[in-house]
């Protein structure tokens, strides 16, 4: 009986030590969509990762994968899982064709299709010629794509992939997604942890952890929709004179600076922010245009990631 | 268990070695430099050991018999001193490894039978030294004046300083072979596993299907082999330059080595569960490997050694693997008639494995 989650986690908690690097978590995880983990780093998207394919044993909750309790039966759901760790950890003085044989050897791939297998991902991944080279003298991004086609050799049908290309350029990276979005469309369902917003953006859904809770989810525009913030967006000559002004405000939850433009955060609890930014401002004499903005994901992240009105960035 | 999974890793563990040469060259450079090393120890043929002179009698034929003794060229006289007091302070210091004692009634002596005609001191702290000493003393010197010595007589009497026990050079060979073997094998295994962990291999392969035990055999394999190399390699070169015989069969001797062999690579596996860095796998391999040198009856007879150092002795294969090996190739043994030994190495085998499979985890926590 297949349930419509590939993942679903209740009450998923791990302590090390006195640090609770996942604090309580509530996971599900449709089939066949991206989902990602945007979080700051040391947020518990990797602890999370290592809980649902079993490597780490949760100190409460549980979580069932694929219709697998883990950490159970962790050894029924490794033949269904590709698992890319956040650090390249293929072999480097292996060549490339050799660590995809490796690993076809390893998931016992029929012998009969393994170098046809093999051949495809080679092409498939852009490999071909690096196919003879030693996979330690590679280039990041071409790490990642061995990494990658590693991972989905045998054909898994749940990939969990920890923070896949914080070693690579941005060309590499749409490239990596591109792949991700085709591995999505035949069935295959991802997770994906991140810390960069690009990224997240293109997720179907994504959690928000910080200090390992999970703080929001859902899909990239339900997030937006609901950050509970009034965006107004500064623009000044002098931005740094008109952040300080803007500081004094207590009801500001945040200011972030882009260029000359200030983006502002006050919660939707308070009328007219817009009014209220510019008075301050006027009463300083500062020079600035002022325009009411719709939420990105960066709100979102900064709105449920900071401290209540009071505690500006 | 799955034959193809093991196979796989043996395969990829024989491609990774084939391109370290650090490693390749260990299998190979470290039983050579070692037996190279310690073949010049157990070389007997030694010559030119700095030796000082008391010429108490100070005669025609005690110079002559001087200038002789330095024609042999096993000594070099660098130093004529006054007193045996002052030999000894030589001899204490370092400055000198024989000290050749001369007595005023030298000329008498040597027409006695009975008597010694001079002493040599020796440094007995060296056993090498000691062999020579044994040599001087049974070297004929034709000395003219004198009536010709018959074969029995002895003109030397040898007095070892320091370390009355004299041990046959050709224990070490045996020995060298349990030493390098413990080296070789507990570093290899030992960092092979952990060598993993620290490149971030162990947590993809923990994420397939292979199993732990599929892994550690998988990891094994290729070492035995390349422990049967060195040891083939130890006998080759322990029998064209040391001339080391095996006097019994090379059967028993392989299958002995087969279980020691099986006990380091347990304990390398046991020792990678323990250790999370690859320096802290090699402190770990020291720490076995100095009392498997001191206290394995390698280096000092096990008789000797006090009780409490007999004890960690016995804990260690190589002591067994010792005790098998020199019967087995200087005294002409059976592995039969060493049961008890062979019986302790398949012991520690299986313990030390269990151990190790309980201890690795495919876990992370």
């Amino acid at each position: 009986m297949n349930s419509e989650f590939a993942i679903e986690a209740r009450g998923l908690s791990k302590d090390f030590g006195k640090l609770r690097a996942v604090n309580s978590l509530d996971l599900k995880v449709p089939r066949g969509q991206i989902y990602g983990f945007l979080g700051p780093n040391g947020s518990g998207k990797s602890t999370t990762i290592r809980l649902l394919c079993g490597l780490l044993t949760p100190t409460e909750g549980s979580a069932t994968v694929l219709d697998i309790e883990v950490p159970g039966n962790a050894e029924d759901l490794k033949p269904k899982i590709g698992y890319m760790t956040q650090r390249f950890s293929l072999f480097g003085d292996l060549t490339v064709f050799e660590n995809l044989l490796f690993i076809a050897e390893i998931y016992s791939y029929p012998v009969s299709g393994r170098s046809a297998r093999v051949d495809e991902l080679l092409e498939r991944y852009d490999l071909i010629s690096q196919r003879n080279q030693l996979a330690g003298t590679m280039s990041g991004g071409q790490r990642q794509k061995l990494a990658l086609a590693c991972a989905v050799l045998h054909h898994p049908d749940l990939l969990l992939l920890d923070e896949p290309t914080s070693a690579v350029d941005p060309q590499s990276r749409r490239d990596f997604w591109e792949n991700l979005f085709r591995l999505a469309g035949s069935g295959t369902t991802i997770l994906v942890s991140t810390h960069y917003m690009d990224e997240a953006e293109r997720c179907h859904r994504l959690a928000i952890l910080d200090h390992g809770a999970k703080v929001a989810d859902g899909t990239p525009q339900e997030l937006q929709d609901a950050t509970g913030m009034h965006i107004v967006e500064v623009v000044a000559e002098d931005p740094y004179a008109a952040q300080a002004a803007i500081h004094e405000l207590t009801e500001v939850a945040s200011i972030t600076q882009l260029g000359i433009r200030l983006r502002v955060l006050i919660p939707d609890t308070h009328e007219r922010p817009r009014e209220t930014v510019e008075r301050v401002l006027a009463a300083r004499n500062i020079a600035a245009t002022t325009r009411m903005t719709s939420a990105t994901l960066e709100d979102v992240f900064v709105a449920v990631t900071s401290k209540p009105p009071g505690g500006a960035v | 268990m799955s034959i193809s999974r093991i196979m796989a890793i043996v395969k990829k563990e024989v491609r990774q070695l084939r391109r370290d040469r650090l490693t390749f060259g260990m299998v190979v450079g470290l039983p050579v430099i070692q037996m190279l090393l310690f073949g010049y120890a157990i070389n007997t043929d030694v010559r030119h050991l700095r030796t000082a002179v008391t010429d108490q009698a100070g005669t025609h034929l005690s110079q002559q018999f001087v200038a002789e003794l330095g024609q042999t060229q096993v000594v070099d006289i660098i130093e004529f001193v006054e007193t045996a007091e002052q030999l000894e302070d030589r001899l204490r210091r370092g400055k000198i490894s024989i000290g050749v004692l001369i007595p005023a009634d030298f000329d008498r002596r040597v027409s006695d039978q009975l008597r010694a005609a001079a002493q040599l001191l020796v440094d007995g702290s060296d056993p090498t030294i000691l062999g020579v000493a044994n040599q001087l003393r049974t070297m004929p010197f034709r000395l003219d004046s004198a009536r010709p010595l018959t074969e029995q007589q002895q003109i030397f009497e040898v007095r070892p300083y320091y370390n009355p026990e004299r041990r046959t050079p050709v224990n070490i060979i045996p020995g060298l072979m349990g030493v390098i073997l413990t080296m070789t094998m507990i570093l290899f295994t030992s960092v092979a596993i952990v060598r993993e962990r620290e490149r971030g291999n162990l947590e993809l392969l923990i994420n397939t299907p292979l199993s732990s035990t599929e892994l550690m055999v998988g990891k094994v394999i290729p070492y035995i082999v390349i422990g049967m190399l060195q040891l083939a390699l130890i006998l080759a070169v322990g029998r064209l330059l040391f001339d080391v015989p095996v006097r019994g069969s090379v059967a028993d001797l392989y299958l002995a080595a087969s279980a020691f062999i099986a006990a380091n690579l347990a304990l390398g596996l046991l020792i990678s569960t323990a250790a999370k860095t690859q320096f802290q796998a090699m402190q770990m391999m020291v720490f076995i490997l100095l009392p498997s040198i001191l206290l394995s009856g390698f280096m000092f007879p096990f008789d000797g050694m006090p009780k409490f150092a007999q004890y960690i002795g016995e804990a260690l294969p190589n002591t067994h693997f010792i005790r098998l090996t020199r019967g087995i190739m200087l005294r002409d043994a059976s592995l039969a008639e060493l049961t008890s030994d062979l019986l302790y190495l398949l012991g520690f085998t299986v313990v030390a494995m269990g151990i190790a499979a309980m201890r690795f985890t495919k876990r992370l926590d």
